[in-house]
């Protein structure tokens, strides 16, 4: 296993109460494997990225569990060998609306090659020939390194916040809704890309997603987050065709489908609070299979290689 | 009941201090129409002039040309008086559902405005009218809303308020600029059904203006597909998804997704290039630079005109033959 994650938590301290933001997740990547995390807003997924990456706000009521990386328990780092050693080194990210988190007052080459003169100790001309290929795996022209961002459409900049990711070589990169903003075809034209990376490196990918469609683009295996826990995960195959968790089927039919005829149904009501969600399955107000049994808390069943978390698929 | 022919709606914008005058032709010779009761979308990227045409038919704007015919009236250059009237007659409802609500007014107090300023009913009715309103978009209790303001309401109940005021005037026609784009996906789908049940039970129509072509296919009658100002296709909604003639549809249609583990090994097909600017749009068909397909000679210098294939599926394209305007 390249990546493992055990019992991660990741609490927030509100004026409300204690916020529940990612609540004991596990789960295991192999090394070129990619993951879509998919589910409403609200349910944790960026929290999740943000355990991993630790780039956690002040407000943090809890923050444990194990994140192994080849095998290394990188928990255990402090903040600053975290910083030195992990992320944008190991795990690197693309944030939500990245193509508006490039800094508008320096140019793109330079923001690509940033990380290597910090991180990787390249001198600038080294670090901005690297950055030239890291545009042309994205397909843009390297002159474009000379350029400011106003200068760049949308979907060019979100093209440079993955070039940036990549460029140090990780192992891992979190993609947040990295196309979420974009027109249909530039973002088919960045799925290509995202796909001819995985061709031709073994980075090993998390895209998090609430467009199921899109997320059966890149993934090998989907995990479906619901009030701050993962309620499935399975490989791809599996789930597109036959998701076992009644949220999972849900989501999936609510899908309006160009190629098949299929009228799309829509969940009633909205996640849970995560301040203090109900108790036993925290889907049980909004399942229509719910029995007494979904008061206590669902037990993970083994299922097709994968696992879901529901007292329907109990077996016996 | 709405009949919009030859629009054009240009955005005026100047070069430097003493420079001339120069357009951006947002919408540029379109030709629309539409019954009562039926829902129409409109299907484009971000700059492909969709927001003006719906804000010109909603008469924010006041076309440059072209003409537009709704219940029988030439509202095209309605003033005063009259442009009210017709706004009474036609409902709006934004992207933003935030953006669109007053902060500091209570749902009861954003629903009465309308019907203040149109002077609609007494204290009384008016009160009838919002709590039937609230009902309609499912909105309910309709006490547990009346008094809240926008912030305290989740994305979706807020663009149900948005929509209940839209329809508080008894609109006949109703303009749904992006109505959902920024809601989650999950609550889309319970926010067009709830479009479509108000379309149905009050037998008004819906210009549905989005990006998103796989909604279209399920909450509206035609489609229009727009592109650069210019309609280039249009037809029964599944008829144009099943059979899409144009160049760019078909980029569209292949560029979408469905749900299945197999889209990982595929690359989609992806035309070259980006949108072009509207402030000087290629000459000829809009899609030309960008299209496999454009003949020398032809597609760059002069325009298609409409071929139908069948009684109400047209495409604007050259491959299709002739020109028949």
């Amino acid at each position: 296993m390249l990546l493992e994650v055990e019992d991660l938590y990741l609490y927030y301290k509100t004026m409300k109460g204690v916020l529940r933001a990612v609540d004991g997740v596990s789960f295991g990547l192999e090394k070129g494997e990619a993951l879509a995390l998919i589910g409403e807003s609200g349910c944790g997924k960026s929290s999740l990225a943000r355990a991993i990456l630790r780039l956690l706000p002040r407000n943090v009521y809890k923050y444990e569990g194990v994140i192994k990386l080849n095998g290394d328990n990188i928990m255990e780092y402090d903040d600053e060998k975290f910083r030195r050693e992990v992320r944008w080194v190991k795990i690197s990210y693309v944030p939500q609306e990245a193509m508006n988190a490039l800094n508008p007052v320096i140019k793109v080459g330079e923001q690509i090659a940033e990380p290597l003169i910090i991180h990787k100790g390249m001198n600038k001309k080294e670090a901005l020939e690297r950055a030239a290929k890291m545009l042309e795996l994205v397909n843009i022209p390297s002159d474009f390194l000379d350029r400011y961002p106003f200068e760049l459409s949308g979907g060019m900049r979100q093209r440079v916040a993955i070039a940036m990711a990549l460029v140090a070589d990780p192992d891992v990169v979190i993609m947040d809704e990295p196309t979420s903003a974009l027109d249909v075809l530039t973002q088919a034209n960045i799925m290509n890309r995202i796909k001819e990376i995985r061709e031709r490196t073994d980075i090993t990918i998390i895209y998090i997603t609430h467009d199921i469609s899109v997320s059966s683009e890149i993934a090998d295996k989907v995990a479906v987050m619901y009030a701050g826990e993962i309620v499935e995960l399975n490989d791809a195959e599996t789930f597109f065709a036959e998701p076992k968790h009644p949220y999972s089927k849900l989501l999936l039919y609510s899908v309006p489908t160009l190629r098949v005829d299929r009228e799309p149904i829509y969940i009633k009501g909205a996640p849970p609070s995560l301040i203090d969600p109900p108790r036993g399955c925290r889907f049980k107000e909004r399942c229509p299979y719910r029995f007494e049994k979904c008061d206590e808390p669902p037990p993970k069943v083994s299922v097709d290689g994968g696992f879901a978390r529901c007292w329907l698929l109990e077996k016996g | 009941m709405l009949e919009v022919s030859g629009l054009k709606m240009y955005h005026v914008i100047r070069k430097g201090l003493f420079g001339g005058k120069m357009y951006v032709k947002a919408v540029d010779g379109v030709d629309l129409s539409l019954d009562r009761g039926e829902a129409v979308a409109i299907v484009g990227e971000s700059g492909s002039g969709k927001t003006t045409l719906g804000k010109t038919i909603l008469r924010i704007y006041e076309p440059l040309d072209g003409k537009i015919v709704f219940d029988g009236r030439d509202v095209t250059h309605l003033k005063g008086k009259k442009l009210k009237e017709y706004r009474r007659e036609v409902g709006f409802v934004q992207q933003d559902p935030y953006g669109a609500l007053p902060p500091f007014m209570t749902v009861k107090q954003i629903l009465e405005e309308p019907l203040k300023i149109h002077k609609l009913g007494t204290k009384e009715e008016r009160y009838e009218r919002i709590c039937r309103a609230l009902e309609e978009v499912k909105l309910t209790p309709v006490e547990d809303f009346l008094h809240k303001y926008p912030h305290m309401l989740s994305g979706g109940q807020q663009q149900r308020v948005v929509i209940a005021r839209s329809i508080i005037t008894d609109p006949k026609l109703v303009i749904a600029d992006e109505p959902v784009s920024m809601l989650d996906a999950s609550v889309r789908v319970e926010v067009l059904r709830l479009l479509e049940s108000i379309q149905h039970r009050r037998n008004i129509g819906i210009i549905y203006i989005t990006h998103d072509l796989s909604t279209t296919k399920y909450f509206s009658d035609r489609i229009n597909i727009m592109y650069a100002g210019k309609i280039l296709e249009g037809g029964p909604s599944r008829e144009v998804i099943a059979n899409p003639l144009h160049p760019y549809t078909r980029y569209l249609i292949n560029a979408l997704p469905d749900p299945d583990a197999k889209n990982r090994f595929v690359k989609r097909d992806v035309p070259p290039g980006e949108p072009p600017s509207l402030i000087n749009p290629p000459a000829g068909c809009r899609f030309h630079p960008r299209c496999p397909f454009a003949i020398k000679g032809l597609c760059d210098s002069k325009e298609p005109g409409y071929t139908y294939v069948d009684e109400h599926h047209f495409v604007r394209c050259w491959l299709y033959g002739k020109d028949v305007e």
